[in-house]
């Protein structure tokens, strides 16, 4: 694997050797870290217990649900759930064993989550341990156990269709959103089950990437071994996979990139070494609406309402399956999403501000200097979810571009995707990015403008037209 | 604070539902002034940076604060002078005079509250036609549009080209955010080409109505330094006099320093692009180097020795630098890319110098520069669009290779 990259346009030969104890280090200048209370203390303390858990087609972009089992029955930790109708090869596992209690159906009859009933004693639908020979096995098997949801793909950020040739995979070993637990305090005492995972998501593409921090100390991390490691330093989104993939082989048209998070190469090292697909996390809770803020352990889609009515403070906030930046609104009897690595509380915002815009107010946050927080660029704010100020039409120019590193112009890309010229996107970048790209566009907005949610419409239309 | 509250809630129901319906984006505009509204984020980020459209726009009429103070002691100054009332004496203690400054916010704030009126009154309906709330852009221009008048000028004339502006220059487009042209400054070319002889000359920068008994004072000259410069390539007042704005000029434009106080507070705040800025002086003075370079070919004569004008002085007369800070720089009319920012704005430089000097027919460039160059934004744009575009192609090309 290390070979590979010699070949990159203007790298120096270095002997492998000293490669392999020097990676490459990419700076990311443009971004910016939230400066949010509320951060995890670095120990994973406690589980997230509940026997309520459910799967939410809303968590699986451009995924239409067909189902896999009715209500009443019994399913295996791994048994599929639902497929999706465009392929039903990629199948969504459920996280626990029990009883499908029911199935919670919106406007339409549209299906808005399978609820399954934990047993108290998890059996699972074991596949054969071990890691498979080559790529077909890898995919066949990955696919076998209910895994594959796992794997996702670029151009446009869905499940990976298990047909497609990736030019590589990127494992991304960071974690830069607002207040995430740090992969080094995630993956300690499971170094064994990520190591076994990146043996099997290196068979399959020729190439495998695994992008850590610049000051990464985890072992399991820096030491690697079998694929190309890069560092990244720089404020958010320095951490982002889209960061990783535009400074190391940006996508072009026609090709297809693999991603995982190092947490789900975690699963399907444990699935390697046990046969189980143990759908568990370390997820960071986090937010000043938490009590105490830490990571602790939790499965895919377990329900929060019982686990947070002892660490949520009392009053209004917001809980948030996911980080501030791109998680969803699930509310405090929601479900933890099937990928989320964070639950994060924050207050709601609450009341008008008389003469908001004008008055001179010390404990607001802006990245600009009209307000009074760059006086203090360290300080940390409870930072709550009041929009502060209506929509309005762009007026703004180069606000974007401080927050956004990609090369890849953001306003005209934006413009692109709100007037839906398929050509025009294509032209300027649409197959690099995902919604979540544009959160922190988003936060900076003098407009208020709905960013993610534009681009995630228009990424979606470009994959309807190209397939 | 709780007043107004309930007055806003009690007539709520009025503009939402009843009979008044029409009036409920003037019932918002309002409401959202005294309260910024307790909307919540709903969809994607899930906390928001604290500025908005208001607080930037409002960020912008701090920064022009100092230059129209500056404008209103200088309207008095400069008519008291011209009556020989004032002169002579310590300058500051002669120009920092209460009754210099009533004399100027006596016309520019009614100036001010017309513009706001025949402004927003096209806003507030256009706003209720197309179903959006009022957008703040126009609380900018509403001071902007007086601060480039003379003095002298009647207040329906400005009205009249507060109105086209707002009209042909912004609603027509679409609104605030899709106009081509700086809405303060079409404004100013309508009243430019529609009443010329309020617009230009050498009698309407001051005003000289007889006060006091006094008359104005023998071998008076009315002329900006630019007028001057124009017919005879010399000027008679001083360098030092144009930085700090004790000349005849439009009301906003004559003080550099005040202009520049607004330029480094704009700046700081990151509200104004300080690339255009920059690009724009750099335009500017190297118009002016070469103008200085040029001159020595001539025959001499009034050409010749305003070409001779020290290249960095262009920079202090007129109203290139309030053009340069405030004009250039409006976020829509220019370009809207960081690398198109720097060429526009030099060609802005560039184009406001070669105008001034080489078209007698206008004293001033700056205002029909920046117009051009509005013009052109897109088109820079464009290219700087595509050459990103070509990259991306080049780098596709290189992959199937």
């Amino acid at each position: 694997m290390l070979n590979n990259h010699l070949f990159e346009p203007g790298l120096v030969y270095i002997c492998p050797e000293i490669l392999a104890v020097m990676p490459n280090v990419h700076s990311v200048r443009n971004g910016l870290d939230l400066p949010i209370l509320g951060a995890p203390e670095a120990i994973v303390d406690g589980h997230l217990s509940t026997s309520v858990y459910a799967v939410r087609p809303s968590d699986f972009r451009g995924l239409a649900p067909k189902l896999a089992v009715k209500e009443g029955d019994r399913v295996l930790a791994g048994d599929i759930l639902f497929t999706d109708k465009a392929n039903p090869q990629i199948a969504i596992a459920s996280p626990v064993s029990g009883e499908v209690a029911r199935i919670e159906r919106g406007d339409k009859r549209k299906i808005l989550a399978v609820v399954v009933l934990a047993d108290a004693q998890q059996s699972y639908r074991s596949v054969p341990a071990g890691t498979p020979a080559n790529r077909e096995d890898a995919i066949q098997w990955l696919l076998g156990a209910g895994a594959w949801s796992l794997i996702e793909s670029r151009p446009y950020g869905r499940i990976a269709n298990p047909e497609a040739q990736p030019k590589a995979v990127f494992v991304n070993g960071m974690a830069t959103e607002p207040l995430a637990v740090s992969p080094a305090v995630a993956l300690a005492g499971r170094e064994e089950d990520f190591a076994k995972g990146l043996q099997v998501v290196g068979l399959l593409s020729p190439r495998t990437v695994l992008s850590i921090g610049a000051n990464e100390t985890a072992p399991a991390l820096t030491k690697a071994s079998g694929v190309e490691i890069h560092q990244f330093k720089g404020p958010h989104p320095a951490g982002t996979t889209s960061v990783h993939i535009n400074r190391i082989s940006p996508i072009n048209k026609g090709e297809t990139v693999w991603t995982l998070n190092y947490q789900d190469v975690v699963i399907i090292g444990h699935l390697a070494r046990t046969g189980n697909l143990k759908l568990e996390r370390v997820v960071s809770l986090c937010g000043t609406g938490i009590s105490k803020p830490r990571a602790v352990t939790a499965v895919a889609g377990a329900q929060l309402e019982g686990f947070l009515s002892t660490e949520l403070k009392s009053g209004a906030y917001r809980v948030i399956s996911g980080s501030v930046l791109t998680g969803a609104n699930v509310g405090k009897n929601g479900y933890l999403g099937y990928y989320a690595s964070q639950i994060t509380a924050i207050p709601e915002g609450q009341g008008t501000d008389f003469f908001g815009w004008v008055i001179p107010s010390f404990g607001k946050w802006s990245i600009s200097r009209t307000l009074f927080s760059w006086m203090t660029p360290s300080k940390k704010y409870d930072l709550n979810t009041k929009q502060h100020g209506e929509d309005r039409a762009f007026v703004v120019t180069g606000v974007y571009d401080k927050v956004f590193p990609l090369d890849i112009l953001p306003m005209p890309l934006i413009k692109a995707m709100w007037a839906k010229d398929l050509e025009k996107m294509e032209q300027l970048g649409a197959y690099e990015v995902v919604a979540e790209d544009f959160a922190l566009c988003e936060v900076v907005c003098p407009s208020k403008q709905e960013l993610q949610k534009l681009a995630g419409e228009a990424i979606d239309l470009l994959y309807t037209e190209m397939n | 604070m709780k007043l107004f509250q309930n007055l806003f809630d009690a007539t709520r129901p009025a503009v939402t539902t009843g009979s008044l319906k029409g009036l409920f984006p003037l019932h918002n505009a309002l409401e959202t002034m005294f309260f910024v509204p307790n909307h919540n984020a709903h969809s994607g980020a899930h906390v928001r940076d604290a500025i908005d459209m208001k607080r930037t726009m409002i960020t912008v009429i701090f920064a022009l604060v100092p230059a129209l103070l500056f404008g209103m002691f200088n309207a008095g100054y400069q008519h008291y002078r011209a009556l020989g009332l004032v002169g002579g004496g310590e300058l500051l203690a002669e120009f920092f005079t209460i009754q210099n400054f009533l004399f100027g916010a006596l016309r520019i704030v009614p100036m001010i509250t017309v513009t706001y009126i025949a402004g927003l009154a096209i806003e507030i309906y256009f706003a209720y036609r197309n179903k959006h709330a009022v957008n703040e852009g126009f609380l900018v221009s509403g001071i902007l549009i007086p601060l480039i008048m003379p003095i002298d000028i009647p207040l329906w004339m400005v009205a009249v080209s507060t109105a086209f502006a707002v009209l042909f220059g912004k609603e027509v487009f679409g609104g605030t955010g899709m106009n081509v042209l700086n809405p303060a400054l079409t404004a100013r070319a309508f009243a430019f080409f529609a009443y010329p002889t309020y617009m230009s000359g050498d009698k309407i920068w001051i005003n000289t109505a007889p006060e006091q008994g006094a008359q104005v004072v023998d071998g008076f000259s009315g002329a900006t330094a630019l007028g001057q410069l124009a017919t005879t390539g010399q000027t008679s007042y001083s360098a030092w006099d144009a930085f700090w704005g004790f000349v005849p000029g439009s009301i906003g434009e004559t003080s550099t320093f005040a202009i520049l106080i607004g330029a480094v507070f704009l700046i700081y705040t990151g509200v104004g692009s300080w690339k255009i800025m920059l690009s724009t002086v750099l335009g500017g003075l190297t118009m002016g180097l070469i103008f200085n370079a040029a001159a020595g070919s001539l025959e001499p004569g009034a050409m010749k020795s305003y070409m001779e004008l020290p290249y960095y002085q262009h920079l202090m007369f007129g109203g290139f630098a309030f053009g340069a800070v405030f004009m250039a720089t409006d976020p829509v009319s220019a370009a809207h890319t960081e690398r198109g920012k720097w060429i526009y704005g030099f060609l802005v430089g560039i184009l406001s110098i070669l105008i001034r000097v080489f078209n007698p027919a206008y004293p001033e460039g700056v205002m029909l520069a920046i117009l051009l160059m509005n013009v052109f934004a897109p088109l820079i744009d464009h290219y700087v669009v595509e050459a990103n575009i070509s990259k991306r192609l080049k780098r596709l090309k290189l992959q199937q290779s």
